[in-house]
């Protein structure tokens, strides 16, 4: 039985090695579309399994992607910090006022009347009278000093009028020589201009906004390397089957082709993951600072991360990935240690 | 189709490995190469597939001189041949099939030929039913065969073998010696390196016999 099994065995053998043999002198290849059908799997192949393997490890897997993701997660965070600022600063523009405190002796009436002069100067864009009772009931409201105003006999504050000029008086000068001119009027105690502090507000955004661009270099740098160094690794761990592909006549970009898949995957994640922690931090924060804004009389809403900055996000730490494991693959492919490898096997 | 011209190798380390070898295999030619061991075979298989270069004198392989083919031309010149290697050298994480195809892959071929030429290999080695299988779950002898498969399957013009029958009994090291043969009938350039005296001796192939990296027989 074992030997006439055997003979058939052997029967086949010599059978398919003839058929082998006839088609043996028929030119290797499959036609266009089979070519282009085949590219298109290797593709595809390769997407799939580098997800896999990064998959099949999922304690470092995870731990790599959430550091990159804390990485960029900060790039990300700063970019929503200095969006909200802008929109805070453009809030302040509108209110871009000066504060006229009227003197003690003003009555309700003339400051109206005088409102209603200021009103006229080609200047000025509007006049808003806050009464003595008006200013009263804010400070109560916002002050946390309510109780204390109720005891005094009198309510010190003054009649303000807030003189909001025109859009075309943006230069300071202008803006200056209208502040003088209200100051010279006799029935104003003080007129306070509120462009200086605005423009100190102003430089030290700009010093915020050129600090977060150099540290989003360096994140964008060290999330590079970790994703260089992880590929590094990767491709450490299957140095055994980038040596076999060559042998059986891989080209170079056949071997790197996962590797950059591996390293897309890794960046591709790491955006998502980068987007959730900073849209989570931001729903933690928000509650917080949509009051403290209530307390300032603003009605700020804070602005996430739009739809084509969670794009870019994601694209540009997809990008970085495919770039970072580029890198490294191509440099171990050329450098001395690789071909040495299969120099020094067997 | 294989043309070795007064090649010598020289290693730092070592000294000479190959000293002024000349042979020319023409195509469709069968030979052994034989020696004891450290005379230098697996040097001279790995100046064939291009994972040295000569120190001195030239390799020619299909016209192709192998010490002035560039980087990018290597991969090409690899697909010329298929290689068995003594360790196999198969990957342990994929199947028999995709160890099987991975020649193809690279190549470029497309499913359906993958497929078709993956079955026809399999059943060359007698490993049909197998290709599921991861080769850690084979005998030492299948997993020689899956590589004889592998080496096999593109249809190369030139079959070098590394000790091919180190693991395979008698009977299936015939059958494989046989399957070579049937090989070079249609013109396919077979080099095997073997210390396989029975097998050589019971074989009349010509014999291309190293001793301390000197060609004594040929």
């Amino acid at each position: 039985m074992k030997y006439s099994r055997k003979n058939q065995a052997r029967k086949n053998v010599r059978e398919s090695s003839l058929r082998q043999a006839k088609k043996q002198t028929k030119i290797a290849g499959g036609d266009f579309f089979d070519r282009l059908h085949a590219y298109r799997d290797v593709h595809a192949h390769a997407l799939f399994s580098s997800l896999g393997r990064i998959v099949a490890e999922p304690f470092n897997s995870i731990m790599t992607i959430s550091v990159l993701a804390i990485a960029i997660s900060f790039v990300s965070g700063f970019h929503v910090l200095a969006v909200n600022i802008q929109q805070l600063t453009e809030h302040l523009d509108a209110s871009n006022q000066i504060s006229l405190f009227l003197r003690d002796d003003v009555s309700e009436a003339h400051a109206n009347k005088l409102a209603e002069s200021i009103r006229k100067n080609i200047n000025v864009q509007n006049v808003k009278v806050i009464s003595r009772e008006d200013a009263a009931a804010e400070f109560q409201t916002y002050s946390g000093f309510g109780s204390a105003i109720n005891e005094l006999e009198k309510n010190p504050l003054p009649i303000v009028l807030q003189v909001l000029p025109k859009k075309s008086l943006e230069d300071k000068r202008g803006l200056e020589d209208l502040q003088k001119e209200f100051q010279q009027s006799p029935e104003v105690d003080v007129a306070q201009m509120d462009l200086q502090w605005i423009e100190r507000l102003r430089s030290i955004i700009d010093m915020v906004k050129l600090f977060a661009s150099i540290l989003n270099i360096l994140l964008g740098a060290a999330v590079l390397l970790i994703i260089g160094n992880t590929v590094r690794i990767e491709l450490h761990n299957r140095r055994d089957e980038v040596v076999i592909q060559k042998l059986v006549g891989a080209t170079n970009s056949f071997i790197r082709r996962p590797f950059l898949y591996a390293g897309f995957w890794i960046g591709f994640i790491s955006g998502i993951w980068a987007w959730f922690i900073v849209t989570v931090l931001m729903l933690i924060v928000r509650q917080a600072v949509e009051k403290l804004s209530s307390l300032y009389g603003g009605s700020f809403h804070m602005l996430f991360l739009s739809l084509t900055d969670t794009l870019a996000l994601i694209a540009i730490s997809s990008l970085l990935g495919v770039l970072a494991s580029w890198t490294v693959v191509s440099y171990q492919m050329h450098s001395t240690k690789l071909k040495k490898q299969v120099r020094l096997q067997k | 189709m294989i043309h070795f011209d007064a090649v010598t190798m020289r290693y730092p380390e070592t000294g000479d490995v190959l000293r002024n070898v000349s042979f020319h295999l023409r195509k469709g030619e069968i030979a052994f190469l034989t020696g004891h061991s450290g005379a230098g075979k697996s040097t001279l298989l790995r100046l064939i597939t291009v994972m040295e270069r000569s120190s001195r004198g030239r390799v020619i392989l299909d016209g192709q001189d192998l010490g002035l083919a560039k980087e990018h031309q290597l991969p090409f010149i690899r697909r010329k041949m298929g290689v068995i290697y003594q360790d196999y050298k198969l990957l342990y994480d994929r199947t028999v099939f995709d160890n099987i195809a991975l020649p193809l892959v690279i190549a470029g071929y497309g499913h359906l030929e993958v497929t078709r030429r993956v079955r026809a290999a399999l059943d060359k080695v007698n490993l049909t039913g197998k290709e599921k299988k991861y080769p850690l779950a084979l005998s030492g002898g299948e997993q020689q065969r899956v590589g004889i498969a592998r080496a096999v399957v593109n249809k190369p013009p030139i079959i070098i073998a590394d000790e091919p029958t180190g693991n395979l009994d008698p009977e299936l090291s015939a059958e494989i010696m046989y399957l070579f043969s049937q090989f070079q009938q249609v013109g396919v350039t077979v080099l095997i390196a073997s210390h396989d005296i029975s097998l050589i001796t019971q074989l009349n192939h010509r014999v291309l016999k190293l001793d301390h990296g000197q060609l004594v027989t040929s």
